[in-house]
């Protein structure tokens, strides 16, 4: 008897313990499972885990470091595994299709309506975000993919102005090279090679063509006379960059630039990180344009995911850390440091800097908001055609018909 | 005879959970891979049954034949570069000369460094506008040309010569090792037979060294199947996607496209391939009839 008594004592002492910090109003914690670990991305998120920590949550950092295909696969594996983290980050796009479908992630129906994400945010990215008509994401930046970055300072030494179509633009790249420079820096990595197409893509072939290739998957759009031109154009740039081009990495590239050795880079807004590193200001020291050709916005990005949870209190806390993540301050914060622009449309601007000025004013064409590649196909066809692009631009010899007809076989095995 | 048989239980005893462990963390997991590349498997695995589909797309990418042929010939190039690179640094140590250990360090120590700072390393070294062509050029020779590592029919071969440089110092030790185990009678016995250095090497060490030599062949295989590293990190599989190799390919498929059945289906042709290549040769030195002891 004495000892069931004992036994009784300690089990209520034991529920006393486990109840106590519900009660005494604990800060909602919450794993949050990202990727951004560079110095600017890393200040960057701290803006997020500020926010949060104010508004009554405990953020807990995960950073893997690396680029998101090691980070990725680890949390996908703890997902499935059961162990999953409150929050985890994915590019935006349709790489949370198959975690959604299988129903493991929660949908934020409540917390989107209750801030008006619908109204808020530029409808591709809404349309990214949902699926079967259920929010299953929060986004929580715009990343400009299609910017080409150009040294000021070059530029008017050789008395180029700022390029506004093609024609102009290959101008301004042979007085450049007559010059001594190198006209444009590139990393000949596949995926940096195939940013560069579709900027070609977009600036000559235009948005209708850009559609038809990535979204509709339709091969006589990519037989057409239009998008070998667009081939022509992309090989052409072998001309104008130097033979050191191959594997480099995209910082390398932007240092180029920042250095003068090269006048231009076909780059997303994340180069930006690089010019401001090397103290240089948007718009006075170097310069960034939308095209050349036509202007469009391709935007990409980052959302976050919230995996089911068993506790009653991370769910709290995940519906608080979306919250969080698409409030307007948040958003400006956050964006201003990681160089991207916000993802809602209707935030002030006008602490970002003037690169980020021309990207919103161009967003606010709703014409002009372009998804990404990431948005519109799955990343098997995506990356497998970044492999056509990256086999092309390294084969001189390979003419644009031939690379027709690769794009169209991979995209038919692929699909 | 007892005994003997009671030995045996607690031999088979003490080695069950190895045993168990190669059954399910090895074969049980090779099964499953081959079966998923036999599903429609994405970013998950399922088991919606797709017939050889996988396989079918397999072989009709380029990108594959292209990584499976650079297998090939870097696998070719490394085991016989280094062979004979390792044999004659090896030979050349083993002259008592001066300083032996010094030597021996500096051709062991770029296998303390791994893959990836080693391309690196020669990534810089082979880059035409930084590296070694830029340098012979400041020294005068302006027409010098050495740019392998941007031409896509010669950059394999740059794969080659970086692995050749971490590796062969490995197989130097490896041989020096053999080289000393060798009785000193008998290099005596040649030189009163007057036999020349060079035959001695060719017909009585070599041969003499068979077992380090396979011991050699099977750690640079294992290097040519497994190869990864090296090759993202001096070349990322370009330009283009000449310099591709399986292991690259698959890991690609794995994570980064989110397709698993493809991967797992390039996973299984690789085992096959190994299977091939070495059943025959451990049938040949393990399995084959014991020649009878003299």
């Amino acid at each position: 008897m004495k000892q069931m008594t004992k036994a009784l004592f300690g089990a209520a002492a034991m529920v006393a313990l486990m109840a106590g910090p519900a009660l005494a109003q604990e800060p909602l914690k919450l794993e949050v499972f990202h990727w951004w670990t560079s110095g600017g991305e890393a200040a960057a998120v701290q803006e997020f885990a500020k926010e949060f920590n104010a508004a009554g949550g405990q953020w807990v950092d995960t950073a893997i470091g690396g680029s998101g295909s090691t980070a990725r696969p680890i949390g996908i594996n703890r997902i499935i595994g059961g162990d999953p983290p409150g929050a985890m980050q994915f590019n935006t796009g349709t790489q949370i299709d198959e975690l959604a479908a299988q129903g493991l992630l929660r949908n934020l129906d409540d917390v989107a309506a209750k801030e008006g994400w619908k109204e808020a945010l530029p409808p591709a990215f809404y349309e990214a975000i949902v699926r079967d008509g259920h929010v299953m994401a929060a986004p929580v930046n715009n990343h400009g993919q299609n910017w080409l970055w150009y040294n000021k300072a070059l530029l008017e030494k050789n008395g180029i102005a700022e390029p506004t179509t093609w024609d102009e633009f290959f101008a301004a790249a042979d007085k450049l090279k007559a010059a001594g420079v190198i006209p444009v820096a590139v990393g000949g990595q596949p995926w940096q090679l195939n940013l560069m197409f579709n900027s070609i893509l977009l600036g000559e072939g235009g948005k209708d063509l850009y559609m038809k290739v990535y979204k509709d998957l339709d091969p006589a759009a990519v037989t057409s006379p239009e998008f070998k031109k667009v081939a022509e154009t992309f090989g052409k740039l072998r001309d104008y960059s130097d033979p050191g081009n191959a594997n480099r990495d995209w910082n390398v590239a932007t240092g180029m630039v920042i250095s003068g050795k090269a006048g231009f880079q076909f780059m997303g807004d994340w180069a930006k990180g690089e010019f401001v590193l090397a103290n240089q200001v948007a718009g006075k020291d170097f310069g960034c344009i939308l095209g050349p050709g036509e202007k469009n916005f391709v935007m990409g990005g980052d959302v976050f995911i919230f995996p089911k949870l068993k506790d009653e209190q991370g769910t709290k806390a995940q519906d608080l850390l979306a919250t969080v993540f698409m409030s307007k301050d948040a958003q400006v914060k956050f964006n201003a440091k990681k160089g991207s622009v916000p993802v809602r449309l209707d935030v002030d601007n006008s602490k970002l800097d003037a690169c980020a000025q021309i990207g919103v004013e161009v967003l606010k064409d709703p014409a002009k908001q372009i998804p990404a590649t990431d948005i519109l196909a799955s990343q098997d066809i995506v990356q497998s055609l970044q492999d056509v692009v990256g086999e092309y631009w390294a084969t001189p010899t390979m003419t644009a018909d031939e690379f027709v007809g690769k794009w169209n076989d991979t995209v038919a095995q692929a699909k | 005879m007892k005994t003997r048989r009671r030995m045996n239980v607690a031999t088979y005893v003490a080695l069950f959970p190895a045993f168990i462990v190669v059954v399910f963390a090895y074969l049980g997991t090779m099964l499953w891979t081959v079966q998923i590349s036999f599903t429609e498997s994405k970013l998950l695995p399922t088991f919606a049954f797709a017939g050889t589909r996988q396989y079918e797309r397999l072989f009709a990418t380029s990108r594959w034949s292209i990584s499976l042929e650079n297998m090939v010939i870097f696998g070719i190039g490394l085991i016989a570069v280094c062979l004979v690179l390792g044999f004659l640094l090896a030979a050349a140590l083993d002259q008592k000369i001066r300083f032996e250990n010094t030597f021996r360090t500096i051709f062991l120590y770029p296998y303390a460094m791994s893959f990836i700072v080693t391309g690196l390393a020669w990534q810089w070294i082979l880059n035409p506008t930084l590296g070694l062509q830029q340098y012979v050029r400041n020294l005068g020779w302006t027409d010098f040309q050495f740019d392998w590592i941007i031409r896509n029919d010669r950059a394999i071969y740059v794969v080659i010569i970086a692995g050749v440089w971490q590796a062969s110092g490995l197989i130097m030790a490896l041989m020096l090792s053999g080289l000393r185990g060798i009785d000193q009678e008998l290099w005596k016995a040649a030189k009163i037979d007057g036999i020349p250095t060079w035959r001695v090497y060719v017909n009585i060490i070599i041969p003499m060294l068979r077992p380090t030599i396979i011991t050699s062949v099977v750690l640079l295989s294992l290097a040519v199947v497994r190869v990864y590293d090296l090759v993202l990190a001096l070349t990322g599989g370009g330009p283009g996607i000449s310099t591709d190799v399986p292991a690259k390919f698959i890991l690609d498929y794995l994570f980064g496209r989110a397709n698993i059945g493809l991967a797992t289906a390039a996973s299984s042709i690789l085992l096959v391939i190994v299977l091939v290549i070495i059943t025959p040769w451990l049938y040949y030195e393990y399995f084959r009839p014991k020649r009878e002891r003299r």
